[in-house]
């Protein structure tokens, strides 16, 4: 019964989506009030519906329902409740259910914190989230229903995938999702502003904190990916341009450039319809991004072929969505209009590059993830792009990014002088150039990638610091006192500097990683020692250990540094029973100067294993910065002032704003 | 400088940055595009000689002989078998009888010298490369018997 439940609210749920697509949409175009007013009851019926048919789906995983056909592939009766839950999304029509649920999450908070956004405005953006949830509903309904019943019933399922029964893959995708599904916002407001012919600075304010929010789970959906598949995968690696990273890293790229014109625009109401297209691009490739992992084209792109109604409905929505609202952006953006004019040397100007670099980078991926499945799609041979190819194109690219974020927040507005710039700055220069010098010293060799990281995030603190003390010095003969001071600096502007000291920290992790890690495959017997980097493992001893679902033999793993302990270490070699797969869980002890890895390899003749040793110094600081990054993007939307009301911005012309921004308090965000 | 000359100045630094971002960007693409072969092409030595690509097929029954860290086994397409030399550590899903991808060079004495052996995350799945030079293979044989 409960399955046809979540059948009939997911029914229910498109009727609703609909309403809430279409209604609201004429009402604002013929100004009838009480069509708009609709947007937010369909909203919330619809959040109530899909939530329903979610706790449907979930209750079957948890009951172990395998009449449930999509259970049955995904789940096991010795599957520990918590990955049962989790197996909710561990496949394709799951994960869309998921979606869904946090498309509705985004919309109710749409729905409730936008009392302050004129009616016409709110119901456009709600009908337009409404269309893009009718449209996945019935992308579940005609192709992937996760409902659809087995006959015979199993004795038991399938079991979830080894790989993620793991913690960090049972949140990577809910934060994914949750950021991918965010960009929909700014989409929404995007389309909404095309529909309505205008985009304001004061648009822009509405805008921002939504898409900072959701840039900041991506990035942590992101960051989460990367750390599960660097102790899961058994490689040690962090990042390895696999198509499936690169479907989330496209959105990111572009959401990062639309965060930062949309400074911009709420600043100086430049970049106006380019901040318009920026959105419409990060969704587009978060649609993308969903259907690529999740359709089964990445591992074959016959998989079309077995089941083409589910590959051409995707490709109808993806060209009705991006070709449409880039249709609709040829026709309206020139009513949006450009914006103010900036001088060549002017914070501006270095957003702009750093908008172009951003741009190209993501192109670059895009080029490099979707050619090889054109090529095959359209039977012209098999082909691979590397990971150098995306190596060789983006430290370049990042390059300049990573000079120019040392020197634009500390630009003005409209116009600035480079050789002042250039006095502010020289204090920074040097103490990023003694860094280099010190590392050099300190670890005895320098290779010109980690003397670069080092260069680049020493400079990017050192810019922040000189900021912070110019905005924290001491005005007047009786200053306050620096805590005071400290809280008057605004939340967004913190942010931003929060989340570009993750910058630095992640810049310095990867160089010093990619120059300093020592890695090494050795046979090893019980009592065998091997030495890396000064680190001196011993192998003491193997046992069998037996895990609630799985069999595995455990290596202890002694790990001494001039003779003194440092860690004891269990990796295991794992073969789940009920689909019989191995899975290598690496040990890893960690702290911020350096990660020791020790995964199992195979096992040889005379009851040795190939152990593989690794010693990755400050490879925690990728994840670190990842985080730092996160937060900072979350502390600057949670800014009230994006919130309040502000009537007299919403008419004053872009010019006045400014003036219009003193009178309460200035919103001093940075890029 | 007058607005006018200001505006084609920064259209013309997006212009040159682009233009020559993407002169890097296909460059490098070109450089490291990875081709693909089955042991019957690379038996015909139709692969390119001192370069990278990839060797897909099941990994022979028996085949797999282990000598320390360095690992052999013979790559086939039941038509033509390769073998392959590998250091290192094999992933999780290498299996005798099973479908593999191997990244690489073929050296002077015919041995292909994988620098990276892949097998993906699913017992079930297929490398597409792998799966596609058994049907090549495959198809090949027929025609083959009916001639």
């Amino acid at each position: 019964m409960i399955p046809e439940l979540g059948q009939i609210a997911l029914l229910l749920a498109l009727a609703a989506a609909v309403i809430q697509g279409t209604l609201p949409l004429i009402g604002a175009a013929r100004e009838r009030a009480d069509w708009m007013a609709l947007a937010r009851p369909a909203a919330q019926a619809q959040a109530v519906l899909v939530a329903l048919a979610f706790v449907c789906l979930t209750s079957g995983f948890v009951r172990n329902d395998f009449s449930i056909l999509y259970v049955a592939e995904h789940s096991n009766t010795s599957l520990p409740l918590a990955y049962r839950i989790a197996g909710v999304w561990g496949g394709h029509e799951g994960s869309l259910l998921l979606w869904l649920v946090m498309l509705c999450g985004w919309m109710l908070a749409l729905a409730r914190f936008s009392r302050s956004i004129p009616a016409p405005v709110v119901a456009r953006i709600l009908a337009v989230m409404g269309l893009i949830g009718a449209g996945f509903l019935l992308f579940m309904l005609t192709t992937s229903n996760p409902f659809e019943r087995i006959v015979p019933v199993p004795p038991n399922g399938n079991d979830l995938n080894p790989l993620l029964q793991d913690p960090g893959m049972v949140v990577h995708p809910p934060m994914l999702y949750m950021g991918y599904v965010g960009f929909s916002v700014a989409f929404s407001f995007a389309i909404a502003a095309l529909l309505g012919g205008e985009l304001s600075a004061q648009w822009a304010r509405w805008m921002r904190p939504w898409t900072t929010a959701a840039w900041s789970f991506l990035t942590l959906g992101i960051m989460l990916g990367s750390l599960w598949a660097y102790y899961v995968l058994g490689w040690g690696g962090w990042w390895f341009w696999d198509p499936v990273e690169n479907a989330s890293f496209m959105p990111w790229l572009a959401g990062t450039a639309l965060i930062h014109s949309l400074a911009v625009t709420e600043k100086r109401g430049a970049f106006k319809s380019w901040t318009v297209l920026l959105a419409i691009v990060a969704f587009s490739l978060s649609l993308l991004g969903t259907f690529i992992v999740r359709s089964g084209v990445l591992s074959s792109v016959h998989a079309f072929a077995t089941d083409p109604k589910r590959g051409l409905f995707i490709l109808a929505f993806l060209v009705i969505v991006i070709g449409g609202s880039l249709l609709l952006y040829a026709w309206r953006a020139p009513k949006v209009g450009l914006g103010a004019r900036f001088e060549m040397v002017s914070r501006e100007s270095m957003l702009l590059v750093n908008n172009v670099l951003f741009v190209v980078a993501m192109l670059s991926v895009l080029l490099g993830t979707l050619y090889p499945l054109l090529l095959d799609a359209l039977g012209l041979g098999k082909i691979s792009v590397g990971p150098p190819y995306f190596d060789t194109v983006f430290l370049p690219l990042m390059a300049p990014v990573l000079f120019l974020l040392g020197i634009g927040p500390l630009a003005r507005w409209k116009q600035s002088e480079l050789p002042a710039l250039a006095k502010r700055l020289r204090w920074a220069a040097g103490v990023a150039f003694a860094a280099v010098l010190a590392t050099a010293l300190l670890a005895g060799r320098i290779t010109l990638g980690a003397g670069f990281g080092v260069l680049m995030s020493a400079w990017i603190v050192a810019s922040i610091a000189t900021d912070l003390a110019y905005r924290l010095r001491p005005i007047g003969p009786a200053p306050v006192s620096l805590w005071t001071r400290i809280q008057t600096l605004p939340r967004p502007l913190l942010g931003m500097m929060l989340a570009h000291i993750g910058v630095a920290a992640f810049a310095f992790g990867v160089s010093m990683v990619r120059s300093y890690e020592v890695e090494r495959d050795v046979r090893m017997q019980i009592g065998d020692t091997t030495e890396v980097a000064g680190y001196v493992f011993t192998l003491r001893g193997l046992r069998n250990v037996k895990g609630p679902n799985y069999d595995a033999v455990q290596a202890v793993v002694d790990v001494r540094l001039n003779g003194t302990p440092v860690a004891l270490m269990h990796p295991e070699k794992r073969n789940y029973r009920v689909q019989g797969t191995a899975l290598t869980d690496a040990a890893i002890d960690r702290n911020l100067a350096r990660d020791l890895y020790v995964s199992l390899g195979e096992p040889v003749d005379g009851g040795a294993w190939i152990v593989r040793v690794y010693v990755k110094p400050f490879v925690d600081w990728i994840w670190g910065g990842c985080l730092l990054m996160a937060l900072g993007g979350a502390l600057a939307a949670s800014d009230r002032r994006y919130r309040a009301k502000h009537p007299r911005d919403a008419a004053a012309p872009i010019d006045d704003l400014t003036a219009t921004t003193t009178g309460t308090r200035p919103l001093e965000a940075g890029a | 400088m007058t607005p006018r000359r200001k505006r084609f100045a920064i259209v013309a630094g997006i212009v040159g940055a682009v233009g020559v971002a993407a002169a890097l960007v296909l460059n490098a693409f070109n450089s490291n595009l990875v081709f693909f072969y089955s042991p019957s092409q690379v038996a015909a030595k139709e692969a390119p000689a001192g370069r990278t690509f990839r060797l897909g097929g099941l990994v022979e029954q028996g085949s797999v002989k282990r000598d320390g860290v360095s690992v052999r086994f013979v790559v086939t397409d039941m038509a033509r078998a390769i073998p392959v030399r590998y250091e290192g550590i094999l992933p999780d899903l290498f299996k005798e009888g099973k479908g593999v991808v191997a990244q690489g060079q073929v050296g002077g004495d015919g041995v292909f010298v994988a620098r990276e052996v892949l097998a993906k995350h699913d017992e079930n799945y297929m490398p597409p490369e792998a799966s596609a030079a058994l049907k090549r293979a495959a198809a090949a044989d027929s025609r083959g018997a009916q001639r």
